[in-house]
């Protein structure tokens, strides 16, 4: 028995994993969420926003990591939304357009009366990384003189006055690495005292929790905190218990759970085998 | 017959009969899109847009079959299949999804860096009477040209004379220009943002009271850890002084902190990637293979 764990193919344990992740997917089960108080922080951030404040929606992310931080991108602009917040959208990802413009698409299909260029705007895509944002904070037309679609910011309502971001009430930064949510600390949060709240990927996240509280309002850490995200919102806002296109980090959390019990029965397996392998001397 | 070609033979048949069956009867893998007449006012020009929507609209007005979605959906779920094959073993599929991939990136890379930087920071406002004739026809019919823009145009054509047989050396004043750039200007938000802000972050409160005066034991705790967690991480970097006595009862105490710290960072990354997992398999089970559908997209109403 020891010696068939010990020369064990790995590829079974991809297997268990494989099987661990796609059984609850294929049973469309969910478990109850409990929300952390780091997730009613960022919540609350949006939500005690008077009606209409303005707020960048920076999302720095693309399809690689759209499984982990599109839940809570989406929960961010249904929160917006519901809140009638004014919307800037913009990414600092090349790849980052079809996620900006699926969350567009959920403002048309879910909030019909938000409008194109009264409520909400699509900067686009900027390339020159962390200097775009240096530029957007001091002087917005250097780099941009027209939305994704070539309008010119003079002929868009919500742009024609805007001359930087650094009036912003709230950035929401959805970031997958770099460029993302620690240059919008450094470039935005930290010089110019803007909230921001940011969601990122499990490996980012540590990286990122010394800013908080001073120069991060909130953190949403990966596909749990947008789950719970998701959970706090639908509690507040109950029509979306309705929309199963609104709770995808709730779908998502059953997989995290079997993979990672399916996870710790194998660290501990692999110690129990180590420990009885020391005592044998081997 | 080798047993892993057996096995691969196997997974083939049955895989392959299994697509072969619901592919057949319409029940996997199409995309629908709603086809809309756009003809903007005073224009002589439209266009046709194409909007995805659910299996489920098939039948409403406009709504048609995309071929070319379809194909692109069939593609990704292949290269998807692809790359998983690696856990099994490096083989062919991977190979090509791999090469595919690197090739389909750097073009897309080259693409929108040439469009993102050269046309629109520099070409635009360089040239904009051009620009509006060619490619910007919304740019303001008063915008002039900016000179100065010469400046970063000449620099990038010294960048690229790195590539001249002759006089390589020339990219190097534009380098050296971006560095300095780069440094002075990442050197001050570093100072600002991760150093001093991160000092003011650490000067809190050992006693923390709540708003009603009482004491507030985890809060206290909390901002302890917090400041004893600094200072002996701190002390574990600092080699001026041997690591023995309180020096090294510290050092200690931030290697366990450290250690602390990456398994958190190691089970946030655990974490990420089963949500990148549980993602493609949602797309393969979902978008592709319909055998799940969490969101209602093919519920008939």
């Amino acid at each position: 028995m020891l010696n068939s764990l010990i020369n064990l193919d790995r590829r079974w344990i991809f297997l268990a994993m494989l099987l661990a992740v796609a059984i609850p997917i294929l049973m469309q089960v969910t478990f109850p969420e409990k929300v952390s108080p780091m997730v009613i922080n960022v919540f609350d951030a949006v939500e005690n926003l008077p009606e209409g404040s303005s707020v960048l929606m920076a999302y720095d992310y693309d399809p690689a990591s759209a499984g982990e931080l599109h839940p809570m991108a989406t929960a961010f602009t249904r929160h917006c939304a519901f809140k009638k917040h004014k919307m800037y959208f913009m990414t600092l990802w090349p790849a980052g357009l079809p996620m900006v413009q699926q969350n567009l698409d959920i403002l048309n299909r879910e909030y019909p009366e938000y409008e194109y260029g009264t409520d909400y705007v699509n900067l686009g895509y900027k390339t020159g990384l962390e200097g775009v944002i240096k530029l957007a904070t001091t002087n917005l037309r250097e780099i941009y003189s027209s939305d994704n679609q070539g309008t010119n910011l003079d002929n868009i309502p919500m742009t024609a006055d805007l001359k930087d971001i650094s009036k912003m009430d709230l950035i929401i930064n959805v970031s997958a690495g770099t460029p993302g949510a620690k240059e919008w600390v450094q470039y935005a949060s930290t010089p110019f005292k803007i909230p921001t709240v940011v969601g990122t990927t499990g490996v980012g996240a540590p990286a990122l929790y010394p800013y908080i509280p001073n120069q991060l309002v909130g953190l949403l850490g990966a596909i749990k905190g947008a789950a719970e995200y998701e959970k706090y919102l639908i509690g507040q806002y109950p029509e979306l218990a309705e929309n199963p296109s609104a709770q995808e980090g709730l779908r998502r959390m059953a997989p995290q759970m079997t993979a990672h019990v399916l996870m710790i029965f194998l660290i501990v397996l692999g110690n129990i085998i180590f420990f009885q392998q020391k005592r044998k001397g081997v | 017959m080798k047993q892993s070609n057996l096995i691969w033979a196997l997974l083939l048949l049955v895989g392959g009969g299994f697509l072969f069956v619901r592919a057949t009867t319409g029940e996997m893998g199409r995309v629908y899109v709603s086809v809309t007449e756009v003809a903007p006012e005073g224009a002589n020009v439209s266009w046709t847009e194409e909007k995805q929507v659910h299996p489920k609209n098939l039948g409403e007005a406009n709504v048609r079959l995309s071929w070319s979605r379809t194909i692109g959906l069939w593609i990704a779920a292949f290269f998807t299949l692809s790359i998983f094959s690696f856990l099994y073993g490096d083989n062919f599929f991977y190979k090509l999804a791999e090469s595919i991939f690197i090739g389909s990136s750097a073009g897309y890379a080259m693409v929108v860096g040439f469009w993102g930087g050269a046309v629109d920071l520099l070409f635009r406002d360089l040239m904009p009477d051009f620009m509006r004739a060619t490619v910007y026809p919304t740019l303001a019919e008063d915008a002039t040209s900016n000179l100065v823009l010469l400046i970063p145009l000449a620099m990038g054509i010294m960048f690229l004379w790195r590539l001249a047989p002759v006089g390589g050396w020339i990219s190097r004043w534009p380098l050296a220009f971006f560095i300095g750039i780069t440094v002075g200007l990442r050197l001050i938000v570093y100072f600002e943002s991760d150093f001093i802000s991160q000092i003011q972050s650490t000067m809190i409160p050992l006693v923390v009271f709540a708003s009603d005066g009482a004491f507030d034991f985890w809060a206290s705790m909390k901002n302890i850890t917090i400041v004893i967690g600094v200072l002996s991480c701190l002390v574990y970097f600092f080699f001026s002084i041997e690591h023995k006595g309180v020096v090294g009862g510290t050092a200690r105490l931030g290697i366990w902190m450290l250690m602390v710290t990456f398994g958190a960072g190691f089970g946030y990354t655990v974490m990420g990637r089963i949500a990148l997992l549980s993602g493609r398999l949602e797309f393969l089970f979902d978008d592709w293979l319909w055998i799940i559908d969490p969101i209602g997209k093919r519920l008939i109403e």
